[in-house]
């Protein structure tokens, strides 16, 4: 699998830790309430077709980068800077 | 047999080697199986649930039959195919799956039981009694079974691991190949061919086909010549594709020396190559399947393109009086080359009723074979015709049931084959594989010319969108012969009928799958085993399957194939894992103080990748607890010093880096001074703790935080989440600086003795309080200091840039030494801590949260920090949670253990009496007992109660009082003082 890397290029999987799910950047407001938390924290969507998640160039620059891409054709859709991503 | 004037050997180069303790002898350029053959030796193994002998079947890496081991000792390679192991002088070979030896084999009685050992007969047959199953039956079929066997040592050769790039890959060198990488390369565009063979040309070597007016292999050379003068080419001979990923990555098995036996220069005897690719052409081409007919696996036996590439290539008659038998006009053609080599033609048996006739050899139109006799070679086949059967003497048939286009890597990304009932076989799906177009016989076009005209056309399609521009191209003239066949999968008739040679599955333990309703074909290969043994069913899954069509009453079509699943072609663990064995799978990471410590001679204990030091010991100490306890003495009384530089160093810079801590800490940093440290704790978002460390403020806009050992990597990521991810408007970066500094404790009431004399000013109180930090000239080197302790003592942090760590610690370790002190290790440093109650990841295990740990109030309420609102859930901070506690011994039993359980007093030891754990223990030398740190049920209410130790696992029970976790100096008045 390859990742474009926003600052590095196209880049092998391999240098990239995966953390999960991209929604880990919709963090609620301290007081949104125990299901926006609860969902935050503990809920996961596991879709068969288009999925964005988080990935850390950890081989490269450091930059947390959101990979847009389907679980069911492994295509890689699109990347993003996280800190660009937030939805 | 050797022909004359045959083959693409060099005759001039005579090659020694040896087979089973036998002494033969070659050509270059020969494989072990054209060796053996030309040398007459045809049982070449014997096949591995009934140990029939076997010869060799095929003449490329899909043969399931002559698998032999190669070498002895730590570096024998079992399982090696004989037909792509080239010879060379000094090769040793032997064949394996027989005792106790290949010509007379005690296993082969299996084949007499063979009407008990059919389809499924292990689950049929080793039922009862249960417990006989590990003991008895499984032991005896795995000696019984298997095929060669490891050495069991350490292998001693070399691998390697490679990455290579390109605009396209070309997967196989035939002419559909050689084409498409020749425009390609025109073109400008970088190009990899890969070819799993020794020399380019694929079936242009084993034909007598021209291009051009040429002999077919000269074609090739020419072809070769102009690719090998390209700079944007790189021929990769020996080299196997065998797996294809997402987003054009291929993994490729390139075979550097096997075929010498060398190692010059430390090269690698086998290299993983990682190929990237734009694009890439699939040239794979075709291989022949066998026929099934009752005892169609007699050595003697192989296909037509296996007798014609050993005479064509290699010069070798596979017998003298030959026999051919199939559905296609290559049987014909086999005729003619053996006859043309001066090769008695016994006979050509054509299954189709309007084959073609010929003046130079008889033709059985419509026949068939049905059996075969000879005990360890061909001696006869009997073949049916509608007048009666006939018995033909002949020591070799061959024999072709059509060929199988090679599609298995177009099915490597989910992609399923499309049948085609024109010629019999399953083609690539178009678009299989993003990226990959397939040309030539493995598309389907099996004519010399037509793989010509698709190798240009395929690299003119895959370049297309590269905005690459093909020049013109003429295509050369080649044979354009149509295929025409007539489906022959299995002849009728009783007895066994062989589909997968290798792992004895004959047409009726099809029949016997479908019949016991293993009617799905992946079911019927899981039963039976068929395509399950190292040829993954190269040689028999179409036919497999057709079988099972046919009893099932169903189309192939509609049957289909079972998955394709890499790796194409076999690939070794230790090619893939090159560099990642032994220290290349986990790295040593060594302090500066590594050497002194190890001649000082203190054992060296793992804490993730570091080495760090037990303990130090001094004459006379016979056991690790005299040392330290001596060390922990030592650092109470006079000064210790410990490198402590494995503890994970963050700098964190910019004006926003006060608010960012806030944010990742519970606890505030915006409001620390310049030249203080403080205690901090961070959570994971789900509230638990994740790490804590102590963090200096350097500068206005400059901190350094440091974390554990074992979570220096995973708080890096933590911080540069959450400043990317969340707080992307906060200016700050951070940059490990761990291996950049070297950091040592100093620690005891002489530690000020210690480092005065060696700053600049002598170190007071008023200028360097607790908690103090700073700038320091070290003996003229710029350094920091910090006034912190995780001993409890009057204690400092020294660090100085790494390059002079070495020489600090044995100043700094000679200076204690003076001063009634010396260096200390892990073990004194755990029990300091432990006396201090001191938390590590022992107590911050994942499972644990800030009021679990008795900081409850670290988690500031002025503002919100990671992990904050999750840390406030009902039940994480309510009555009954255990938290963290001290425990001393008071009963009989003097033991405590790590691990252990704790109960109410008068408890019966059960889970539901539980009470809470212990995580740290030690004896403490300052204390004169044992002391443990652990977790219990309100345990800050029941300072005082005696409670249960309990270690089911060591079957010990101790009496414990509850006390405050902080043994000693509670007050805290030696860290001031
Ligand atoms: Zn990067």
């Amino acid at each position: 699998m390859r990742i474009t890397c926003p600052y590095c290029g196209e880049r092998d999987r391999r240098e990239f830790y995966y953390r999960g799910a991209a929604t880990d950047l919709d963090r609620p407001a301290p007081d949104a309430g125990e299901e926006a938390w609860e969902n935050f924290v503990f809920l996961r969507e596991n879709p068969a077709g288009v999925t964005r998640d988080l990935w850390y160039h950890e081989g490269g620059c450091g930059a947390w980068v959101v990979v847009t891409r389907n679980t069911v054709t492994h295509e890689v859709l699109e990347t993003r800077l996280a800190s660009e991503a937030r939805s | 047999m050797r022909i004359k004037g045959k083959g693409l050997i060099d005759r001039s180069r005579s090659i020694p080697f040896m087979f089973d303790g036998v002494r033969y002898s070659g050509f270059e350029g020969d494989t072990l199986a054209s060796a053996l053959l030309a040398n007459g030796v045809r049982l070449m193994g014997r096949s591995f649930k009934y140990h029939r002998p076997r010869g060799v079947l095929t003449a490329g890496s899909e043969e399931p039959n002559a698998l032999v081991t190669v070498g002895s000792g730590a570096s024998q390679e079992p399982n090696v195919r004989a037909t792509v192991q080239e010879i060379y002088a000094g090769l040793e070979a032997c064949s394996q799956n027989r005792w106790p030896s290949l010509n007379f084999d005690l296993l082969a009685a299996n084949d007499l039981a063979a009407p008990f050992l059919g389809a499924g007969f292990y689950y049929k047959t080793f039922m009862w009694p249960k417990s006989f199953w590990e003991k008895v039956y499984e032991p005896i079929i795995r000696r019984a079974a298997g095929l060669g066997a490891l050495s069991g040592q350490d292998n001693v050769d070399k691998y390697e691991r490679a990455w290579a790039f390109c605009d396209l890959l070309v997967i196989g060198a035939g002419p559909a190949g050689l084409m498409a990488a020749l425009v390609a390369g025109r073109a400008g565009a970088d190009v990899i061919l890969a070819d799993e063979g020794s020399r380019m040309g694929g079936r242009l070597l084993a034909e007598t086909y021209e291009i051009d007016g040429k002999p077919g292999h000269v074609w090739v050379d020419e072809v070769q010549a102009e690719l090998e003068a390209m700079d944007n080419v790189r021929l990769m001979t020996r080299t196997s594709v065998a797996g294809v990923y997402d987003q054009g990555t291929y993994a490729a098995l390139e075979r550097v020396h096997h075929h010498d036996g060398r190692h010059p220069h430390g090269a690698p005897l086998e290299t993983f190559w990682r190929i990237v690719a734009k694009r890439s052409v699939l040239a794979a081409g075709a291989l022949e399947r066998p026929v099934a007919f009752r005892d169609n696996d007699r050595p003697g036996i192989m296909t037509a393109g296996a007798v014609r590439a050993y005479l064509n290539r290699w010069g070798v008659s596979a017998g003298k009086n030959v026999t051919v038998f199939g559905n296609t006009d290559d049987i014909h053609r086999t005729a003619r080359d053996l006859l043309a080599a001066g090769v008695h033609v016994a006979a050509v048996i054509d299954s189709r009723h309007d084959a073609p006739l010929s003046d130079d050899y008889p033709v059985l139109r419509g026949a068939q074979v049905c059996g075969s006799s000879g005990r360890k070679g061909l001696e006869a086949i009997t073949v049916r015709r509608p007048s009666g059967e006939e018995r033909i003497q002949t020591d070799c048939l061959a024999m072709t049931g059509g060929w199988n286009p090679s599609v298995h890597l177009t099915c490597h990304m989910n992609g399923r084959p499309t049948w085609r009932r024109d010629i019999a076989a399953f083609v690539p799906t178009p678009g299989a594989v993003p990226g990959m177009v397939p040309a030539g016989a493995c598309n389907g076009s099996f004519s010399t010319a037509a793989c010509l005209r698709e190798g240009i056309a395929a690299a003119g399609e895959a370049l297309a969108d590269l905005g690459v521009k093909l020049p013109e191209v003429a295509v050369p003239e080649a044979e354009d012969t149509p295929y025409e066949i007539a489906q022959l999968w299995a002849v009728p008739g009783k007895g066994r009928a062989w589909l997968d040679f290798q792992n004895d599955v004959t047409v009726k333990d099809v029949k016997q799958a479908a019949v016991e309703n293993f009617r799905s074909v992946e079911h019927m290969k899981r039963y039976t085993t068929q395509g399950m043994a190292t040829d993954q069913g190269k040689n028999s899954n179409v036919a497999a399957l057709a079988v099972l069509a046919d009893a099932t009453g169903r189309g192939i079509s509609e049957t289909g194939t079972t998955t394709f699943r890499p790796p194409y072609a076999p690939v070794s663990i230790a090619a893939i894992a090159a560099g990642a064995e032994g220290r290349g799978f986990r790295p040593q990471r060594f302090t500066t103080s590594h050497k002194a410590s190890v001649a000082r001679g203190a054992p060296m204990i793992e804490a993730g990748l570091w080495y760090r030091p037990s303990y130090f010991p001094k004459p006379g100490e016979t056991t690790w607890r005299q040392s330290c306890d001596r060390e922990v003495r030592m650092v109470r009384e006079a000064v210790g010093v410990c490198d402590v530089s494995t503890l994970g160093k963050i700098d964190i810079q910019g004006p926003d880096a006060g608010a960012f801590l806030d944010f990742v800490y519970t606890n505030m940093f915006s409001t620390l001074k310049v030249g203080r440290v403080r205690y901090g704790l961070m959570l994971r978002e789900d509230g638990y703790v994740m790490d804590d460390g102590t963090t200096a403020r350097l500068g206005q806009h400059h901190y350094l935080m440091t974390t554990t050992t074992a979570a220096a990597g995973d708080v890096m990521k933590h911080l540069e989440f959450v400043h990317q991810g969340l707080r992307p408007e906060l200016d700050v970066c951070f940059a490990s600086v761990t291996e950049q500094w070297a950091q040592f404790a100093v620690a005891g009431p002489k530690s000020r003795d210690l480092l005065n004399g060696l700053l600049e000013k002598p170190l007071s109180d008023e200028e360097w309080p607790f908690m103090a930090c700073g700038p320091v000239k070290v003996l003229g080197v710029e350094g920091r200091l910090f006034r912190i302790s995780f001993s409890g003592e009057h204690a400092y942090e020294i660090a100085v840039p790494a390059r002079y760590g070495a020489s600090l610690f044995d100043i700094l370790a000679e200076r204690a030494e003076a001063l009634g002190g010396g260096p200390y290790g892990m073990e004194a440093l755990n029990v300091l801590r432990i006396e201090k109650g001191h938390i590590t990841h022992a107590e911050i295990h994942g499972r644990t949260t800030a009021f679990d740990i008795g900081m409850g109030r670290m988690v500031s309420q002025k503002k919100d920090c990671i992990g904050k609102t999750m840390s406030e859930r009902p039940g994480l901070e309510e009555e009954g949670r255990e938290q963290l506690v001290g425990l001393k011994p008071v009963g009989e039993s003097k033991q405590l253990l790590a691990g252990a359980h704790l109960y109410n007093e008068g408890a019966e030891p059960t889970r539901v009496n539980d009470q809470g754990y212990v995580t740290s223990v030690c004896y403490s030398p300052t204390l004169g007992h044992m002391i443990g740190l652990g977790f219990l049920a309100d345990g800050p209410e029941r300072h005082g109660e005696t409670v249960k130790m309990v270690d089911g696992l060591r079957g010990v029970t101790t009496l414990c009082k509850v006390v405050d976790p902080v043994f000693f100096d509670p007050e805290g008045g030696r860290v001031r003082g």
